[in-house]
């Protein structure tokens, strides 16, 4: 079995994000960044799976600047058996479709008999490159999974839909993704962190994968326009002195909130 | 055969398990009638159609394509995609909308890998320039303001549910069947399926105009009732920060934040929330503000309109009895 769990190196939501107004992109050196929380819970999932199947392969796939190369390796300090960063300048602001057939064609190198991705990144909440790298790859997405279980050449689990849920089924290959609700991804560990210097980390370009960043046979998704808002300001702070809930039911009325 | 307008905008709309439209149905034909003529999809199991149609008609769409079948309930995403790909190849549209929900979304994906369209997700408003379709968005928690455009053919743009308030006017009901042909595309099978039972009158927290969230500050799940209480006294959804998620007082479904539901009501009071980054990611776009908070130098009141140093355990039963006395 040969899992490839796709992992994206994102803005710590804990700290301020921005944008850079010239470029459009994201201001990588403004805030600290990590490894996208989601995509560790899919890397748990992989790897939980390993710890109970020997034989199994995990390989952690990135597409990212080449500064993001020491957050891709904590993938491989939790237990990742090797990393493949796909880095290319060419992927600078590279929409949903660019980002999805890179992916694609990096697990289709890679070889997968399982593709485990995070339903959506903390920074562009797509939520959309799972069921279009499945596209892609011509195979099942059973995406959105509140559970997981590989068995007998299929992946099964319970998809959180818009109005309820369902008990989704596919045969291998395949791609998943996976909510909040899978259990937190383990630490790395002082051995893990020493044993990922000598894991494989292969870097791949846009050359290797054969993809072109620039055809005009694809429609792309372009900025054409980013405007900072200008902050919130603090309004009226008042200390209760016993009268607070009869000021606010009274500031509720008069703005015709209540 | 219908000939559809120069300027349809074909729209995808969500049916629920039981087979009404969803809530976004009014908000996307309301933004495809502000820059195009509507023209709306409907993919259903057999005979789900004929209903969920005349509704889409009342909300504004001048034609409307049935994609009837039994693989539409049976198979992940496929079943969408292959109807959205036949619906797009007939109307030709100059953009196709779609609900940024799990489904919705997925079908947006799948098509747009597969015609290579251009996709931009998560839109709060759509408007047109002399080149095409645009999309407008609100990133980071609402920190910037992003229009998006395609370098050519008719956008793919999936719409933040709740955002758009503008409505269609009611039109004439027209209906056709769609002819899907199955693309083959391997797809997920889809077994039991377990409809949300709606367990209160509360409004949806996703699209309520009032909301009122608790945090780590209700220190119990037995006390974050008075959460509740005070909601229900607004008329207003409930959500929670992580920290009482966490803590185990609410499910994780009512968790307001960069992770959890983003909401962007006309009012928000936020109880015991400090108002971590992660958190007001998830609410800074309300229109107003309130909070009450202990601790007066929390962050959350660097954002709050209102803002109340004190104990919410005294302060919200007397805004609660202040507010019943004035209905009263």
């Amino acid at each position: 079995m040969k899992i490839v769990v796709l992992v994206k190196e994102v803005p710590d939501t804990y700290g301020d994000r921005k944008l850079n107004l010239q470029t459009g992109l994201a201001d990588r050196a403004a805030s600290d960044t990590v490894l996208d929380e989601i995509g560790e819970r899919a890397l748990e999932v992989a790897l939980s799976y390993a710890d109970a199947n020997a034989g199994t392969e995990v390989v952690v796939l990135s597409m990212s600047p080449e500064s993001a190369a020491a957050t891709v390796r904590k993938g491989l300090a939790m237990g990742a058996s090797s990393a493949v960063q796909v880095v290319d300048d060419a992927l600078a602001g590279a929409d949903l479709g660019l980002t999805a057939e890179v992916l694609a064609a990096a697990v289709q190198r890679i070889g997968y008999d399982l593709v485990i991705a995070g339903n959506e990144s903390t920074d562009g909440s797509g939520g959309v490159v799972p069921a279009m790298i499945a596209e892609l790859l011509d195979v099942p997405n059973a995406t959105s999974l509140n559970s997981v279980e590989i068995a007998d050449g299929e992946v099964r689990g319970e998809r959180a839909s818009d109005h309820g849920t369902m008990q989704v089924t596919a045969a291998l290959p395949a791609v998943i993704s996976i909510t909040e609700r899978l259990p937190d991804a383990r630490f790395p560990n002082f051995k893990g962190i020493m044993a990922a210097k000598k894991k494989p980390f292969e870097t791949l370009s846009l050359a290797d994968l054969g993809v072109d960043a620039e055809t005009t046979e694809a429609s792309r998704s372009i900025m054409i326009s980013l405007a900072e808002k200008p902050p919130r300001t603090a309004g009226t702070k008042i200390v209760d002195e016993g009268d607070a809930g009869e000021r606010l039911a009274e500031y509720l009325v008069q703005n015709r909130l209540a | 055969m219908t000939d559809f307008q120069a300027d349809s905008i074909l729209v995808l709309l969500d049916l629920t398990p039981s087979g009404e439209l969803t809530k976004s149905a009014a908000g996307l034909l309301g933004a495809a009638a502000g820059v195009g003529t509507p023209v709306a999809l409907i993919v259903g199991a057999a005979g789900a159609g004929e209903q969920a149609a005349a509704d889409a008609a009342a909300l504004g769409a001048t034609h409307v394509l049935v994609a009837e079948g039994a693989e539409a309930g049976a198979q992940v995403t496929v079943p969408g995609a292959d109807a959205l790909a036949a619906a797009a190849e007939l109307v030709r549209p100059d953009a196709i909308l779609v609900p940024n929900s799990i489904e919705g979304r997925e079908v947006a994906g799948r098509y747009a890998a597969r015609s290579r369209s251009g996709l931009a997700v998560d839109a709060v408003a759509v408007s047109r320039d002399a080149e095409g379709v645009v999309a407008h968005h609100s990133v980071y928690g609402g920190a910037y303001n992003v229009d998006s455009a395609v370098t050519w053919g008719a956008p793919v743009i999936t719409v933040r549910e709740g955002a758009v308030d503008a409505r269609a006017e009611a039109q004439p009901v027209s209906t056709e069947q769609l002819a899907v042909e199955a693309s083959g595309r391997r797809a997920a099978a889809i077994g039991r399926v377990d409809e949300a039972v709606v367990t209160s009158s509360r409004p949806e927290l996703r699209g309520a105009a009032k909301v009122v969230s608790g945090g780590r500050g209700l220190g119990s799940e037995a006390q974050f009732a008075l959460v509740e209480q005070l909601a229900d006294v607004l008329g207003a959804a409930v959500g929670a920060s992580r920290a009482a998620v966490d803590a185990g007082y609410v499910p994780q479904s009512y968790q307001v934040g960069q992770t959890g539901v983003s909401v962007s009501p006309q009012l928000y009071i936020a109880l015991g929330i400090s108002g971590a980054i992660q958190h007001r990611a998830g609410m800074q776009t309300a229109k107003t503000i309130v909070a009450i908070n202990k601790d007066g130098d929390a962050p959350i009141f660097e954002i709050a309109d209102f803002g109340i140093v004190g104990d919410l355990f005294t302060v919200v039963p007397q805004l609660i009895a202040a507010l019943e006395a004035r209905k009263a």
